[in-house]
């Protein structure tokens, strides 16, 4: 039908000529004959664009979108102030590539440079770098940022989301080095397994905070463990709960990383998310990806550029930390400008909301019979335990007929609940009543 | 222009969402205030007004940024995936709930399948560093999976992007560089040498980084197979070729895809790609990421058991292949080869219309982008290939890529793209045979350019040499 080619036959037809070609096939020469394709592409015909749209509004409407969600488990449904979409439409955002012309792409540079003092100040590290892929992939950076020749292992706790430890596993495959795994123990890392595993050959622990079960783990004691033994720590980090939670940097954590998606990125099924990554001053030289920096230019101005690229894989190729170039800028974008509208006010409202609610679901689930898994202090998410899986799959059942994605099933009976700021106390009582209309059936 | 955080002012604030329920807190808190910029919605949105006027993207202008494919990216995309059903849809929600969604991702993987000629793919990689460091590890697990694991090597030529022997190294291999012949095509007496019991793989970009198709593919292809080695192959430069070769007619057996270049789907200041990874039936059982089965009339995930595992949470940068998809199905079948044919033509087109001026590094008909040395100039005047891309700044066009690849001396490289007009093209010679001209009569003055931007030239040893990385609150 048609593409985005805008010549038309003619004026190909002239261009060809003016090269010296009779036809596009004579231009193709250098590709030998026997290697081109004989037969068409095995694909359907080229449609209009009002049929796209109707077959991408078909798709669309094939998948459910719930009108209560109480699932979590690394990707989280918060409120996303209008603006943001409106700011991140923008076309010179959108279609703009890395900025390596520092003198017309000073927007993009200062956006990042504003992100990277956001996600400072959110963790309280001392440098950001301008994302990575999404945090599973921040984390396992930073666990290859932290390995030396003579300290090549890697400690991940056993609360660490499986996502993401399955991702550093990847990484370790890569760089045929070892991740050791320490147990838990009640819902949180077991500090006196942590202390066994750790030794002269540690590299670092990989902590979440809050962890997989959404519960708080004790990260200074880790924190301590680690650096006694010349280790370090790693915090992987809700960012949402950072606005109450004491960060990385007070707990002395030598990198924190985390998934930027609750930061104004819709759920998407997936992706794309944003990978977000800071260090303390001595670590930043190992940051990977890009990094924006401050400079001046020949006429004193201040302006901004991408800095130590020396670090970087277009510089020092395969002596470079990380593989990384394309990244998430525009979902750091997203980010800043999200964290630009709510402000600290706003940041904190959703922070404290997403913990009352959860701890309001708790009450309510309890209430309706299903038994919390851990006595411990938690952010937004938690584990409940039902009698058998099979209880658990139809409390599912019966909340998905009532549109309410429930918690996620994690096998034995036991579901991980989350709520947010999105969650209102009518939704509560709602689910909680069609979970003890279950367990009294 | 001021940073967001000098515009703060202590309790400018907006309503949200509403106050919370009071409770008591009983983890440890942050002890420092959370300093984020205070402002009014108005004052957020000309903020970024303001920062997308000094931004320059594919909207505003030519932008010949070579081995970018920094191609028109449709409006119809963004529509497609602004959908309600794929942005408001949880990755952990029941397969029933998703069909939509899979049923996206099986379209997407086949249509790429069927453009590589590979038996398989994975979405999962998020760009294209990230498909290569997946491909490479489909390779180490298949030569250990056959308990060879004395192959330890991957060739790469000198010609090849960084993010080639920065993966490799990442996947755990030892990177041989093999020199490229004056032609600019791999050297095949080198390759000879180079393989061996030890050889993992190949790694390729072709049309190569020169722009040149080398046509010695199957020799080389072939050479690395007998040796015992998989060819991979690098989908920078699909864009010339789509349609009318395959790498897996080549003799390929991994590739990567670069969404965000070929299938037109935006760059946005440096991301969110997708990098999808493709392989032969034989590497299928170690791909990583959703696996999608078709039972009973329903899409089901499964996930493979020797996968080399994940690279990262969830399928897919996801609503990215939504935007290729819908690219896919408006150009179709025919116009997969329609869009190659006129990426190589608008390079061609406009590279013989600056040959006399501008040094081509080699001289052969080039795919979608052409390589210009300007080594010579540098030598006799001192103008280099930074202050011509600077000064044709100042002719709001966005400059080449600079100094790729390595091994052309002062390079400049320039990938018009198949969405250009004959008339820009047109426009875009006479700037860089004006900027030539410039630089013959004034070659002092170009190293002070771009003279008409808001920004010159800015100080990168200073930056490097005490970063500042972030706002300053004081005390």
């Amino acid at each position: 039908m048609s593409t985005y080619v805008p010549n038309t036959k003619a004026e190909q037809q002239r261009m060809l000529e003016s090269c010296g070609f009779q036809s596009f096939d004579e231009m193709y020469a250098c590709i030998p004959e026997e290697l081109r394709l004989k037969k068409p592409l095995q694909l359907p015909e080229g449609k209009t664009e009002m049929e796209v749209t109707q077959a991408a509004k078909a798709a669309a409407r094939k998948n459910r979108v719930y009108a209560t969600v109480f699932r979590g488990a690394g990707a989280y449904r918060h409120y996303i102030p209008s603006i943001v979409k409106e700011v991140t439409g923008k076309e010179e955002f959108r279609t703009a590539y890395t900025p390596y012309q520092a003198e017309i792409s000073q927007g993009v540079l200062q956006s990042i440079f504003e992100f990277q003092t956001d996600i400072c100040e959110l963790t309280g590290m001392a440098a950001a770098n301008a994302s990575v892929y999404d945090g599973a992939t921040a984390a396992a950076e930073a666990c290859e940022m932290c390995r030396e020749k003579t300290r090549k292992k890697v400690l991940v706790s056993a609360t660490v989301d499986p996502k993401i430890l399955s991702v550093v596993r990847t990484y370790s495959f890569g760089r045929d080095a070892e991740v050791t795994v320490v147990p838990e123990k009640d819902g949180v890392t077991d500090p006196d397994a942590l202390k066994q595993l750790t030794d002269g050959e540690t590299a670092c622990l990989l902590l979440q905070q809050p962890n997989r079960y959404g519960c708080i783990e004790d990260a200074d004691a880790a924190a301590d463990i680690m650096h006694e033994a010349k280790a370090k720590l790693i915090m992987s980090c809700n960012p949402i709960a950072l606005a109450v939670m004491k960060t990385p940097g007070e707990t002395g954590a030598d990198i924190a990383v985390g998934e930027g998606q609750p930061l104004g990125l819709p759920l998407s099924f997936g992706g794309p998310y944003l990978g977000f990554m800071a260090a303390d001053e001595k670590m930043m030289r190992k940051l990977p990806g890009r990094i924006v920096g401050e400079t001046t230019d020949i006429n004193g101005n201040r302006c901004y550029v991408l800095t130590l690229q020396a670090r970087e894989q277009h510089i020092r190729r395969e002596k470079a930390g990380s593989n990384i170039c394309s990244n998430e800028a525009l979902c750091a974008l997203t980010a800043a400008v999200y964290l630009a509208a709510m402000g600290p006010e706003n940041l904190i409202r959703a922070a404290l909301a997403c913990h009352a609610n959860a701890a309001a679901l708790k009450a309510k689930l309890t209430e309706s019979g299903l038994k919390p898994v851990h006595d411990r202090p938690f952010f937004h998410e938690f584990v409940m335990q039902a009698a058998d899986e099979a209880q658990a799959e139809r409390i599912l059942s019966a909340l998905d007929r009532a549109d309410i994605l429930g918690g996620l099933p994690l096998g034995d009976g036991k579901t991980l609940w989350c709520a947010t700021e999105m969650n209102t106390p009518e939704e509560i009582e709602r689910a909680a009543a069609v979970v003890k209309e279950v367990l009294q059936a | 222009m001021k940073l967001i955080f000098e515009k703060s002012v202590p309790g400018r604030s907006t309503a949200y969402l509403p106050e919370p329920p009071q409770i008591s807190l009983d983890f440890p808190l942050r002890g420092k205030p959370l300093r984020l910029p205070e402002l009014s919605e108005n004052q957020v949105d000309r903020h970024y007004t303001e920062l997308a006027g000094e931004t320059r993207g594919v909207n505003g202008g030519f932008y010949p940024l070579g081995s970018c494919t920094m191609k028109y990216n449709p409006a119809v995309l963004e529509t497609a995936a602004n959908q309600p059903g794929f942005t408001d849809v949880h990755p952990l929600q029941p397969d029933e709930s998703v069909q939509g969604c899979l049923e996206v991702m099986r379209l997407a993987e086949q249509y790429l399948c069927e453009i590589t000629g590979m038996d398989a793919m994975t979405l999962q990689p998020a760009a294209g560093a990230h498909g290569e460091f997946t491909g490479l590890l489909l390779i180490k697990a298949w030569h250990r999976s056959r308990g060879d694991t004395a192959r330890t090597k991957i060739i790469v030529p000198d010609s090849a992007h960084g993010t080639n022997p920065a993966s490799a190294a990442m996947a755990g291999f030892e990177v041989l560089n093999i020199p490229s012949d004056s032609r600019g095509y791999v050297d095949l007496e080198a390759l000879r040498s180079a393989v061996g019991p030890d050889t993992a793989g190949l790694m390729l970009t072709n049309p190569n980084t020169v722009g040149l198709f080398d046509p010695n593919i199957s020799e080389i292809t072939k050479i690395v197979h007998e040796a015992g080695g998989l060819n991979y192959y690098d989908g920078a430069n699909l864009n010339a070729i789509m349609g009318i070769v395959r790498p897996g007619d080549m003799g390929f057996d991994v590739v990567h895809i670069n969404l965000h270049k070929t299938f037109a789907t935006p760059h946005g200041g440096g991301g969110p790609g997708s990098g999808p990874s493709g392989c032969k039936a034989f590497l299928k059982e170690f791909l990583p990421g959703i696996r999608i089965r078709e039972e009973d009339g329903m899409l089901h995930r499964t996930e493979n058991e020797n996968r080399i595992g994940d690279v990262r949470s969830f399928g897919s940068n996801f609503l990215v292949v939504v935007k290729a998809l819908a690219y896919l199905m408006f150009i179709g079948r025919e116009g997969v080869a329609e869009t190659a044919s006129n990426a190589v033509l608008n390079a061609n087109y406009m590279m013989n219309r600056l040959k006399d001026l501008y040094p081509m590094a080699y001289d052969a008909t080039c795919m979608h982008e052409f390589v210009i040395t300007l080594e010579q100039m540098k030598h006799e005047t001192g103008v280099s290939a930074l202050d011509v891309a600077k000064a044709l700044m100042d002719y709001g066009m966005h400059p080449p890529t600079m100094y790729f690849p390595l091994i052309v001396h002062e390079a400049l490289m320039v990938e018009p793209t198949e969405t250009e007009t004959m008339e820009t093209l047109d426009e875009a010679v006479t700037v860089f045979r004006k900027v030539m001209e410039e630089a013959k009569a004034d070659p002092e003055h170009m190293h002070e350019r771009p003279a008409a931007t808001r920004v010159r030239r800015p100080d990168e040893v200073k930056a490097a040499r005490k970063p500042v990385v972030r706002y300053d609150f004081g005390a």
